[in-house]
């Protein structure tokens, strides 16, 4: 295999990590509209949460593909 | 696909006004005239804002109060009232990285935040302040940082390697995050501009996209802004209060 074409299937690779941030962000506004739908008096409280999660889960996915501009662009 | 319709070509630093010291090469470029308008634009709305301050506010006054009391508000309730001596630099990472994301948002305008030099810069600011001021306030007790009490010895063998790597790790998620997340949404924009630019009439599907996209990219905006400055209160947190 040439290097070419291994780089472009890292890129692709790397891009499975966004199945991570997927479940991720899913998981975090679930949780937030199940605890809204309990107490929805405690939105102020929780909302501010909800989106640092959705920001710090996110990211993670954004990691992936920084690899793989690393992998295309870099080496 | 010609290099104008590259996605990433919109990251590339563009020289303005060459400059040289010796071998080191300080030109002026489309980053830093960027950076330039930013805090411009930021001491510009915070002293013309606060200049006639009346009782009740006006518009640009009302945003200058708003944005101090957010930031006041998030560095008392994180850091507690030790941690207000660091706000002026938290309130000046917050506002700097919010305007730089919403102005380069704007089109053809560069994206700073896009960057890895600039946020790596920033959250190299942080990690270093922060470990200073923790050896300051706790001196050599700031290691027990790494070693939390009531812990089994046969534990700390795994526990101590964990913290410090995660502890040094933080510069990096820090500047990642802020410039993956521009990076990737601005190239995300430039990628179904592409599309527009090929597919003649329907190419407003693409530019419709674009669209619902660039409100997804003013809420990262604000998000990722207030994100970076809740971190580094955090961190700020660790440092003075351990843990």
């Amino acid at each position: 295999m040439d290097v070419a074409s291994a780089k472009l299937i890292g890129a692709g690779l790397a891009c499975i990590a966004l199945v991570g941030a997927g479940i991720g962000i899913g998981n975090v506004f679930a949780s937030l509209i199940s605890s809204l739908a309990r107490n929805p008096a405690a939105q102020g409280q929780v909302q501010p949460f909800a989106f640092l999660g959705f920001a710090l889960a996110e990211a993670t996915g954004l990691f992936g593909l920084a690899i793989a501009f690393l992998i295309l662009f870099v080496f | 696909m010609t290099i104008a319709l590259h996605p990433l070509a919109q990251f590339t630093v563009e020289t303005i006004l060459p400059l040289r010291i010796g071998r080191l090469n300080i030109s002026f470029t489309n980053a830093a005239l960027m950076m330039a308008i930013v805090v411009c634009l930021i001491t510009g709305i915070i002293v013309y804002g606060t200049r006639r301050a009346a009782l009740v506010p006006g518009r640009l006054q009302s945003l200058a109060e708003m944005s101090y009391e957010f930031v006041a508000d998030m560095v008392e309730s994180n850091v507690g009232h030790e941690g207000m001596p660091y706000f002026p630099f938290i309130f000046t990472l917050f506002t700097f990285i919010l305007f730089a994301n919403l102005l380069g948002l704007i089109p053809w305008a560069f994206s700073v935040t896009g960057q890895i030099v600039v946020t790596f810069a920033m959250a190299a600011v942080v990690f270093i302040g922060v470990t200073i001021i923790g050896f300051i306030r706790h001196g050599l007790h700031f290691l027990r940082f790494f070693a939390p009490e009531g812990v089994p010895k046969l534990l700390l063998v795994i526990l101590v390697p964990i913290e410090v790597i995660s502890y040094f790790i933080r510069p990096f998620t820090l500047s990642i995050r802020l410039f993956a997340n521009m990076l990737a949404g601005h190239t995300m924009l430039g990628i179904f501009a592409g599309f527009a630019a090929l597919i003649g009439v329907f190419a407003i599907f693409p530019i419709a996209i674009d669209v619902v996209l660039l409100a997804l990219e003013l809420l990262v905006a604000v998000l990722q802004a207030y994100v970076f400055a809740i971190l580094s209160c955090l961190y700020l947190n660790d440092a003075i209060h351990m843990h």
